[in-house]
C-alpha cells in the first residue's frame, strides 16, 4: 500500500500501546478487538480479533429429522434468521429433489428483498453512522467537523440538508431526525417482511419445499403500499451517504487507506431466478448464474469465478487459532460431489465440531471462531476472503458479472444501475454504482445504502411477478416430497452481511452432518493454520489513525469504523474505548518496519 | 375446543413484598452474552406499543427515569465506559438495576480448566475473559428485579436441546425456580424464541411501573410468565380454529385451513401471537400459513420435533371432531347457502313484493281495513 511506504519514509521511534474493545457494543454476538498502537507514527501495528461465543450447533443438529434445519438454523442469529433458514430450505430442497412452485421463490425473494433494506437501514443509519455523526466528529476531529460546516453538501437538493454537517447532526443517536426515522422505517420494512415470512426474526412461514403465506392480492398489496413509502428515505439516504463520505476523502487525505485490505471479496449471490432454478447439484452452476445477484470470487479487482460448483469444492474450513480438535483422522462423509469432484476433507461436507474449550491465548489459540478459507486452484492460496460487509462483495460481483438484465436493475460489466420509480417527494430515479478504486472502509459503507436501493429495485420487480402469478390463478406455493434415506444438499444464499452457505448430509433419514457457514466466521476469524489473519485483523492492521486524540482520551474511532465497516453481525454502534491505555514497549522502528513489511 | 392451560398466581402477593414507596430511577443492566442469538433485543427495537425510545425518553407516564444499558442500544461509549455501570453494580455500588438476562445459561462445571463457553468482559487482574456465569452470581443477588427475554433465558430454548454441548439451561434452572429479588419478585420470565415485541415492552413496563410504586408485580403463572399474555393458547387466538371445530384439516401447506395435520401444536400452547400479531397486528404464525413449533413453551425444541409432522396426540383428537365436525359442517353448508341467496321481494315487476302496504295503495289490505273502519 503505497501510503504505508510513504509513512515509513519519515518513521518516527515507535511508541506502542495495547489498546482492546471487548466487548464491542451493538452487535449481535460476542467480539473482541485487540490492538496494538504506535502512536508515535499514528498507525495501527497488530490486530487480534476474538468470539468468546460457543453454541454447537454443527453438534446438536446430529441425528435430528433434516426438515427441522430451517427451523433451527435460523436461532443461529438473531438479526438475520431468515437467511439462514432460506439458506437452509435451499440444501434441503437439493437433497430432497424438490422444486418449490414458482410462486413460493418469489415469495422467499420479496421476504429477503424487505430484510436486506431493514437490516441494512438500522445497520447503517442507527449504528454505523454514530461514528460520522457530529458528536462523535467532534470529540474525534473536531477540525473535521469545523470544515464539514463550511462545506456545502453536494445532494442537498434530493436530502435537504445545506452542508455535511447538517447531514452528520442529523445522524446523532436518538436526537438526529434521520437517526429516528431510520428507527420508523426499520419498522415498516419488518412488517414488509412479516407479510412474507409471518414473523421477524424467526419466520414462521417457510418450509422447505415452498412457503405457508397465503398468496392473496392483499399481501402483496399490504407489502406494496410500504415499500412505496420507504422510497424516499431510501434515495436520500444514498445521497447523503455519498455526501459523507466523498467529504471525508476530501477532508481527510489518505483516509483511502482506512480498512483497506486487498480486493478479496466473496458473494455467494441471492434472489433465485423461479424461471431457471430447480435447486440441483448437476445444474447449480446454470442456475447459480441466473441469480438476482450474481455469486462471484473477486480477487484483485478480477472476476476469478462465479460459477457455485467451484465456489462450493473450494470452501475450506482451517482451525488454526481457535478452540477446536481436528478432525482430519475421521471418516469423510463425502468423498465425491454428485458431478464426480473430489471433495476436500476440509470441506464442511466433511467437518466434524469438536469444541475443546481453553484458555484464551493470543499467542495460541483465542477465538471460538473458526477460520473458514477458499482455496484458488489457480494461485494453490488459501484466500482469506471478505463479503465487504455484504453489500461491496454483492454489487461487485454482479457489476463484474454483467448477467442481471431486469427493468429495475442491470449490471454492465463495470457498474450496478438501479432505477427506482417516483415516490412521495422524489421523481423516478435512477442510481449507479460503480466498482470503486478501493476494498476499504469507506467503500464498504458506501456500498451499504445502494444495496438497500437495489434490494427496493428488486422487491418491485418481484411483486410484479407475485402478482402475475396471483392473477393467473397460479396460487401453489408448497411442493410435497419424500425425505430420501440418504443424500447430501448444499445451499448458497447472502445473509445480509455477506456469504452463506449450509452443508447437509443424510443418512437413515437423519441429519448426519450439517455445517452452516455465515458470513462472520469468514470476516471475523482468527489467523488461521497458515498464520493469515482474518479479514478484520488484516483490515485494521497496519492502517492509519486519524483521530485527534492521544493515547491517554483515545477513542479508537478509525479502528472502530474499519470493525464495523464489515457489518459484525449486527447493528454496532458507539462502542469506543475510553481510559488510559496500558503502554507495553517501545520499539525502535527498524525492528517494527522490518516485521511489518 | 380449549385446553385449561393450568396457570396459577404465583406473584399476585410475593413473600416479603412490603408497602413501599416507588423509585424514581432505575437501572436496566441487560446482558445477552448467554446462548443466544441476541434475537430478543433486536425484536424489541421492532416495538412500538411501546417503543424503548418512548421508555428511555420518558414519554410513558407514570414510569421512573430508566437508564439503559444494552449493547445494542446504549448511548455510552462502550468498553470500559459500556461495562462500567455492570461492574459497579456488581460491586454493590449501583442501584436499584432490573437485571435483563438474555440467552441460555450455559454450563461452566462440565469444562476442565480455564475454557468458558461465552464470556462478558475481561476479568480487570488478570485479563482472562469473565464467563455470564460469573456475573449472574454476582448481579442477581443485587437486582431489584431479574426478567429472562425469550425462551433461551426463560427455558433453556434451542442451545439446551438434546445433544447439546454446553449444558445449557435456563434462568431460573441457574438461579433456582424459588429465587426472590431484592424487590421480592420472582424472576420474570418473558418466553418467544424470540420475544414477541409488544410481549416484553409491555411486561417490560408493567414491572417498570411496579418500581415506579404505582402498580402491583405483574401477575404470572407457575412458569413465571405474565398471565395475561400466556394465560391463553395459540388455538384460542387462532383465526384458522374454526376449521378445526368443523373438523376441515389442511393436507399441506397449501392450504389456508387448520394446519394440525401438518405439524401445528396450537392447541396447547401458550401464546397469544395468532391474536396480537407479530408486530403492529401484522404476521403471526399459524394465522398466517406457519405452524406453531411451540417456541414458547418450556418443552422447546425436543418436545416439539419433528416441527413438520402431525403432533402426538393430534390423530386422536381430530378423528375425534370428525363426526362432529362433519355434521356440522354440512348443516352450516346449508344455511351458508341459503344466507348466500336474495330475498325474493328484488324483482323488477308491476307489483311490490316486499311485504309493504300503505293504506294509499288501492289494493291494498290496508286500504280496505281502513275503510271498513270509516
Amino acid at each position: 500500500m503505497t501510503a504505508t511506504e510513504a509513512r515509513a519514509a519519515e518513521r518516527k521511534p515507535a511508541q506502542i500501546v495495547d489498546m482492546s474493545w471487548d466487548p464491542i457494543t451493538r452487535i449481535v454476538g460476542n467480539l473482541g478487538i485487540y490492538t496494538k498502537i504506535d502512536f508515535a507514527n499514528r498507525e495501527v501495528v497488530e490486530c487480534h480479533s476474538t468470539s468468546s461465543l460457543f453454541r454447537g450447533y454443527s453438534v446438536f443438529m446430529r441425528g435430528k429429522d433434516p426438515r427441522d434445519a430451517g427451523f433451527i438454523t435460523s436461532r443461529i442469529c438473531g438479526i438475520c434468521g431468515d437467511n439462514h433458514t432460506t439458506c437452509s430450505n435451499y440444501a434441503q430442497q437439493m437433497a430432497y429433489g424438490v422444486k418449490p412452485p414458482m410462486l413460493a421463490d418469489t415469495i422467499v425473494n420479496l421476504g429477503e428483498a424487505a430484510e436486506y433494506i431493514f437490516d441494512h437501514t438500522i445497520f447503517q443509519d442507527n449504528l454505523v453512522f454514530v461514528d460520522f455523526c457530529e458528536a462523535m466528529v467532534k470529540s474525534t476531529n473536531p477540525s473535521v467537523l469545523a470544515r464539514a460546516e463550511r462545506t456545502e453538501a453536494r445532494n442537498g437538493n434530493i436530502h435537504g440538508y445545506r452542508t455535511v454537517a447538517d447531514i452528520m447532526r442529523a445522524f446523532n443517536p436518538f436526537e438526529g431526525e434521520v437517526y429516528k426515522e431510520a428507527l420508523k422505517v426499520s419498522r415498516v420494512t419488518r412488517e414488509m417482511f412479516c407479510l412474507m415470512e409471518g414473523r421477524h426474526v424467526h419466520p414462521s412461514t417457510l418450509y422447505p419445499g415452498g412457503v405457508g403465506t397465503m398468496p392473496e392480492p392483499t399481501t402483496f398489496t399490504d407489502y406494496l403500499s410500504r415499500l412505496v413509502h420507504v422510497l424516499d428515505f431510501v434515495k436520500k439516504a444514498v445521497a447523503m451517504n455519498d455526501d459523507v463520505f466523498d467529504f471525508f476523502y476530501e477532508a481527510l487525505p489518505g483516509y483511502e487507506e482506512v480498512g483497506r485490505r486487498r480486493i478479496l471479496l466473496g458473494c455467494w449471490g441471492a434472489f433465485q431466478n423461479p424461471d431457471v432454478c430447480d435447486y440441483r447439484y448437476e445444474t447449480m452452476s446454470e442456475w447459480g448464474r441466473a441469480m438476482y445477484v450474481s455469486p462471484g470470487v473477486v480477487v484483485d479487482g478480477k472476476l476469478v469465478t462465479n460459477d457455485l460448483v467451484d465456489i462450493n469444492l473450494g470452501i475450506r474450513v482451517l482451525l488454526g487459532s481457535s478452540y477446536y480438535d481436528d478432525w482430519t483422522n475421521e471418516e469423510p462423509f463425502v468423498t465425491h460431489d454428485p458431478l464426480g469432484n473430489p471433495v476436500d476433507m476440509r470441506h464442511p461436507w466433511n467437518q466434524t465440531t469438536v469444541p475443546m474449550p481453553q484458555k484464551r491465548d493470543f499467542d495460541g489459540n483465542y477465538s471460538w471462531v473458526m477460520s473458514p478459507r477458499w482455496y484458488d486452484r489457480n494461485s494453490a492460496e488459501h484466500l482469506a476472503l471478505d463479503t465487504g460487509g455484504g453489500p461491496l462483495a454483492r454489487l461487485w460481483s454482479t457489476a463484474l458479472n454483467g448477467l442481471v438484465d431486469t427493468p429495475y436493475v442491470k449490471a454492465t460489466g463495470h457498474s450496478v444501475q438501479i432505477s427506482l420509480p417516483k415516490s412521495e417527494k422524489l421523481p423516478e430515479m435512477t442510481l449507479e454504482w460503480k466498482i470503486p478504486k478501493w476494498s476499504n472502509t469507506i467503500e464498504r459503507d458506501r456500498a451499504r445504502p445502494y444495496f438497500v436501493a437495489y434490494a427496493a429495485a428488486m422487491a418491485f420487480y418481484f411483486l410484479e411477478r407475485a402478482m402475475g402469478f396471483v392473477r393467473a390463478g397460479e396460487t401453489k406455493v408448497f411442493e410435497n416430497y419424500e425425505v430420501p434415506d440418504e443424500a447430501i444438499g448444499c445451499g448458497f444464499h447472502e445473509a445480509v452481511r455477506g456469504v452463506l452457505s449450509h452443508h447437509l448430509v443424510i443418512k437413515d433419514k437423519k441429519i448426519a452432518n450439517y455445517h452452516p457457514y455465515p458470513p462472520t466466521p469468514w470476516n471475523g476469524s482468527p489467523r488461521d493454520s497458515y498464520g493469515t489473519p482474518g479479514p478484520y485483523e488484516d483490515a485494521v492492521q497496519g492502517q492509519p489513525i486519524f483521530e485527534e486524540n492521544g493515547p491517554d482520551d483515545f477513542k479508537g474511532v478509525d479502528i472502530m469504523r474499519t470493525v464495523r465497516s464489515f457489518d459484525p453481525c449486527l447493528p454496532c454502534g458507539v462502542h469506543m474505548y475510553l481510559g488510559k491505555g496500558n503502554t507495553l514497549t517501545k520499539l525502535h522502528s527498524p525492528t517494527y518496519g522490518a516485521a511489518h513489511a | 375446543m380449549t385446553v385449561e392451560s393450568g396457570t396459577t398466581e404465583v406473584s399476585q402477593h410475593p413473600d416479603g413484598a412490603e408497602p413501599r414507596r416507588g423509585f424514581d430511577e432505575v437501572h436496566i443492566l441487560w446482558i445477552s452474552e448467554g446462548m443466544s442469538c441476541d434475537g430478543d433485543t433486536i425484536s424489541m427495537t421492532a416495538a412500538g406499543q411501546p417503543g424503548i425510545e418512548d421508555v428511555v425518553l420518558g414519554l410513558v407516564p407514570g414510569l421512573p427515569k430508566v437508564n439503559l444499558h444494552n449493547k445494542v442500544l446504549s448511548p455510552a461509549m462502550g468498553g470500559e465506559d459500556f461495562l462500567a455501570p455492570f461492574r459497579a453494580a456488581a460491586r454493590g455500588e449501583l442501584e436499584p438495576f432490573i437485571l435483563v438476562i438474555e440467552g441460555s445459561i450455559p454450563n461452566q462445571n462440565i469444562i476442565e480448566g480455564d475454557g468458558y463457553w461465552t464470556s462478558f468482559g475481561n476479568d480487570p487482574d488478570t485479563g482472562d475473559p469473565l464467563t455470564l456465569n460469573w456475573w449472574i452470581d454476582h448481579l442477581a443477588p443485587r437486582a431489584w428485579a431479574v426478567v429472562a427475554a425469550g425462551t433461551c433465558a426463560t427455558y433453556g430454548g434451542i442451545h439446551a436441546m438434546a445433544g447439546n454441548p454446553t449444558g445449557s439451561m435456563g434462568l431460573a434452572d441457574y438461579l433456582g425456580w424459588d429465587f426472590r429479588s431484592q424487590g421480592a419478585l420472582p424472576i420474570v420470565n418473558v418466553p418467544g424464541c424470540p420475544i414477541q415485541p409488544e410481549n416484553f415492552m409491555e411486561t417490560l413496563t408493567w414491572v417498570l411501573h411496579h418500581a415506579a410504586g404505582s402498580a402491583p408485580p405483574p401477575p404470572l403463572d407457575h412458569m413465571l410468565r405474565p398471565q395475561w399474555l400466556f394465560g391463553r393458547t395459540v388455538h384460542e387466538g387462532c383465526d384458522r380454529a374454526a376449521y378445526y371445530e368443523q373438523a376441515d384439516f389442511g393436507r399441506d401447506y397449501n392450504s389456508p385451513k387448520c394446519q394440525v395435520k401438518v405439524g401445528c401444536w396450537g392447541p396447547v400452547v401458550n401464546c397469544n401471537v395468532p391474536k396480537r400479531g407479530w408486530m403492529s397486528g401484522v404476521g403471526g404464525c399459524p394465522n398466517v400459513g406457519g405452524i406453531c413449533i411451540g417456541c414458547t413453551m418450556p418443552g422447546f425444541p425436543d418436545a416439539f420435533m419433528p416441527f413438520m409432522d402431525e403432533p402426538a396426540g393430534g390423530t386422536f383428537s381430530t378423528v375425534l371432531i370428525r363426526p362432529y365436525g362433519a355434521v356440522i359442517r354440512r348443516l352450516r353448508g346449508i344455511t351458508n347457502m341459503a344466507v348466500n341467496r336474495e330475498p325474493k321481494w328484488r324483482h323488477d315487476k308491476a307489483a311490490l313484493t316486499s311485504g309493504y302496504d300503505p293504506y294509499w295503495r288501492p289494493t291494498g289490505a290496508a286500504k280496505r281495513e281502513r275503510e271498513r273502519a270509516r
